[in-house]
C-alpha cells in the first residue's frame, strides 16, 4: 500500500558534517544562581531536621499526616496547623540502582552508583512516601518492602536540609 | 453548545537525532506540509495553538514568542501551551477549545522540539522538575522518577524486564514502516534486556531517543470541514488531569492522571467501553513500560493482566487493539511536544486508511491518544472518530 503521509524537513546532521566545518554553531553558556526561602511549612520541617527529627503535619479533615509538612491539604484545600513528629524509620516503597549522573555522564569505574528510594516513613499515613537515598547496603540486597532507618549526620553538621540525612539504611 | 471539531490535515518533519534546521525552521515545516495536505494556506487559518516543552532545552526564554513566525503566526491570534511530555496533545485539545467554543472555523496546532542544541544532555535540564528544597539537594536526575515508576509498576505485578523490553521490540518494529522515523535497526529482547544499564531497572533500548523534530494538524468547524474533505476526522472527546505534585506521596504503579483524564475524553465521546469501542490506541510511550502502564490507565486493558495479552498479541498490528502502530515515541522518535502530535496524526491516517504499510486492518473507525509528563503528573487524552 502507498505511503501517503506528508513529512517535509528535518534534516538530520552527522558528527562530520559539524567536525568538517560544514555547519556553523554559536555556543553560550548560562550560570544561573538561585537563593529560595524555604516557605512557612518546609521551614519548620528543615529546622526539625537539624535537630534530627522529622515532623510532618496532620489535616484534621481528611486525616493525613503528610510529608512533607505543608500550609495546606492540597484534597481538602484547608489549612494543615497540626504538627506530628514521626519515626525516622520506613519502608522502601520502591528504588533504583543509577549509573548515570544527572547530566546522563556516565559515573566512574571508582563511583558507586547512585541508590534513589521512595522511602514510607513509619507514623506518617500510609503511601507518605519521601524521595531519597539508600545507603550502607549491596545493591544486589534492596528489594521493595525492606524496613530502613535513616543515618543523620553529626549534629555539628547539619545545617536545616534534606540531606542532613545522610541516607536510609537497611534496618 | 460545543460546535463538533474535525482533523482535516496532519503533517510531520522527519523525526531526527539531530537537525540542520531550527526550531522555527522545524515548525514551518510541519506547518507547510500539513496545510498543502488538505489544500490551504495560512490564509485559511483563524488561529495557531502551539507547543513546545522547557525553555531550557533551546536556551530561550519565552520560547513560544520566537516559535511563532514558524508556526504562521503572524499577526494572528497565538497561543501556547506547555505541559512537559503532556504538551503534543494538550495542544490538541487546546486547540479543539479554540473551534469548539465557536470562535474561530480552523485552528492550526503546532508542536516542535529541538533537544540537541543542549549540552552535554537535554535530560541536565529536567533536574529543575524537582522541588527546589525538600528533593534537589539530593542531586537527582530524570531517570530515577521513571526507574522508580517502572520497578513498583513491574513488582505490583510481577512484571520482568523481560516483558518491558516486548514493548520495545514491537514498537521499534512498527516504526521501521514510518517515513519519518529515525530507525532503520530491529532490535530483540536480548538486545533490550543486554544494553547499557542506566538506572536499574530502565537499560537504555527501553528508552526513547532524544529527537528534534515537528508535527502538526489542522482543525475545523463541522461547516468548514465538510467543504475540505470526504473523510473528515471528529475529536469526539478531549480529557486532561493533573496529579498533585507530591509524587512521591502516589503509589506509582498506577497512573491516576491517565485514568481521570480518559474518563473525561471517554463520557464526552459517549464511550462505555473503550476496550471494545476503541479500535486503534497511541498510548504515551517515552519508556517501554509506560505504554503498558498507560493502556491499564486508560481502561484499555486491566490492570496487571496487560503482559499476558501484550504476549497473545492482543496489541499487534492485526490483534484486536494495536497499539502503537506508529511506532510511538520508541519506533519514530521523541522531540517531546512534537511526539504528542505525532500520535494524533497517526490516528488521522489510520482512521482515513492512509497510514500505508502500518495501515491497521478492519478500517478502524475510532482511536485514542495520550501524552504525559510535567512531574509525571499530567496526562491529555484525545478521542478520535469518523
Amino acid at each position: 500500500m502507498e505511503d501517503t503521509i506528508k513529512v517535509a524537513g528535518g534534516t538530520g546532521l552527522t558528527a562530520d558534517d559539524i567536525k568538517s566545518g560544514k555547519i556553523f554553531l554559536t555556543e553560550d553558556s548560562l550560570d544561573c544562581a538561585y537563593a529560595w526561602d524555604t516557605g512557612v511549612a518546609v521551614n519548620r520541617y528543615l529546622a526539625e531536621l537539624k535537630q534530627g527529627k522529622i515532623i510532618a503535619t496532620r489535616c484534621k479533615k481528611c486525616k493525613r499526616t503528610m510529608l512533607p509538612p505543608r500550609l495546606f491539604c492540597e484534597l481538602c484545600f484547608i489549612p494543615c496547623s497540626n504538627w506530628q513528629y514521626v519515626q525516622d524509620t520506613g519502608i522502601v516503597n520502591t528504588f533504583s540502582i543509577c549509573h548515570v549522573h544527572w547530566d546522563a555522564t556516565r559515573i566512574g569505574k571508582d563511583e558507586k552508583p547512585h541508590l534513589p528510594a521512595v522511602i514510607e516513613i513509619d507514623g506518617a499515613s500510609e503511601g507518605m512516601g519521601i524521595m531519597h537515598l539508600l545507603g550502607e547496603v549491596d545493591p544486589e540486597e534492596i528489594k521493595i518492602g525492606m524496613q530502613v532507618k535513616a543515618v543523620w549526620k553529626p549534629e555539628a553538621e547539619r545545617t536545616g536540609s534534606i540531606i542532613d540525612i545522610k541516607y536510609f539504611k537497611p534496618l | 453548545m460545543m460546535r463538533k471539531v474535525a482533523i482535516v490535515g496532519a503533517g510531520m518533519t522527519s523525526f531526527v537525532r539531530r537537525a540542520l534546521e531550527t526550531p522555527k525552521e522545524l515548525s514551518y515545516q510541519a506547518t507547510k506540509v500539513t496545510l498543502d495536505s488538505c489544500g490551504l494556506t495560512l490564509d485559511d487559518v483563524d488561529c495557531i495553538a502551539h507547543g513546545t516543552a522547557p525553555d531550557a532545552f533551546d536556551g530561550l526564554h519565552q520560547n513560544g514568542e520566537y516559535m511563532v513566525d514558524g508556526c504562521g503566526g503572524w499577526n494572528k491570534p497565538t497561543m501556547r501551551v506547555y505541559v512537559g511530555g503532556g504538551t503534543g496533545i494538550h495542544a490538541v485539545v487546546h486547540g479543539w477549545h479554540h473551534v469548539a467554543s465557536g470562535l474561530f472555523d480552523t485552528c492550526l496546532v503546532v508542536c516542535e522540539e529541538k533537544m540537541s542544541s543542549a549540552l552535554p544532555h537535554a535530560q541536565a535540564f529536567f533536574l529543575t522538575i524537582f522541588d527546589s528544597i525538600t528533593e534537589r539537594p539530593l542531586e537527582p536526575n530524570l531517570l530515577w522518577i521513571f526507574a522508580l515508576e517502572m520497578n513498583r509498576y513491574m513488582e505490583r505485578y510481577g512484571y520482568t524486564k523481560e516483558d518491558m523490553a516486548l514493548v520495545a521490540v514491537k514498537n521499534k518494529q512498527n516504526g521501521l514502516k514510518h517515513p519519518a522515523s529515525q530507525f532503520s535497526e530491529k532490535v530483540t529482547v536480548e538486545d533490550v534486556v543486554n544494553s547499557e544499564m542506566m538506572a536499574y531497572p530502565v537499560s537504555r533500548l527501553d528508552v526513547s531517543p532524544v529527537s528534534d523534530g515537528a508535527a502538526a494538524v489542522l482543525l475545523a468547524s463541522e461547516r468548514v470541514a465538510r467543504r475540505l474533505t470526504d473523510k473528515p476526522v471528529w475529536i469526539e472527546g478531549v480529557g486532561w488531569s493533573l496529579d498533585t505534585a507530591y509524587w512521591a506521596t502516589r503509589d506509582l504503579y498506577y497512573p491516576r492522571y491517565t485514568d481521570t483524564a480518559a474518563r473525561m475524553a471517554y463520557d464526552m465521546a459517549g464511550i462505555r467501553e473503550p476496550d471494545k469501542e476503541i479500535h486503534v490506541a497511541e498510548p504515551y510511550d517515552p519508556f517501554d513500560y509506560k505504554a503498558l502502564h498507560h493502556l491499564e490507565g486508560l481502561q484499555l486493558s486491566p490492570r496487571g493482566k496487560t503482559v499476558e495479552l501484550l504476549r497473545d498479541g492482543h496489541f499487534d498490528i492485526d490483534g484486536n487493539l494495536p497499539m502503537c502502530p506508529s511506532g510511538g515515541l520508541l519506533g519514530v522518535g521523541n522531540p517531546i511536544a512534537a511526539a504528542g502530535t505525532m500520535k494524533v496524526c497517526e490516528l488521522f491516517w489510520q482512521l482515513r486508511g492512509e497510514a500505508g504499510q502500518r495501515q491497521v486492518p478492519g478500517n478502524p473507525r475510532r482511536g485514542v491518544a495520550q501524552s504525559w509528563g510535567d512531574l509525571m503528573q499530567v496526562s491529555s487524552v484525545v478521542v478520535v472518530g469518523n
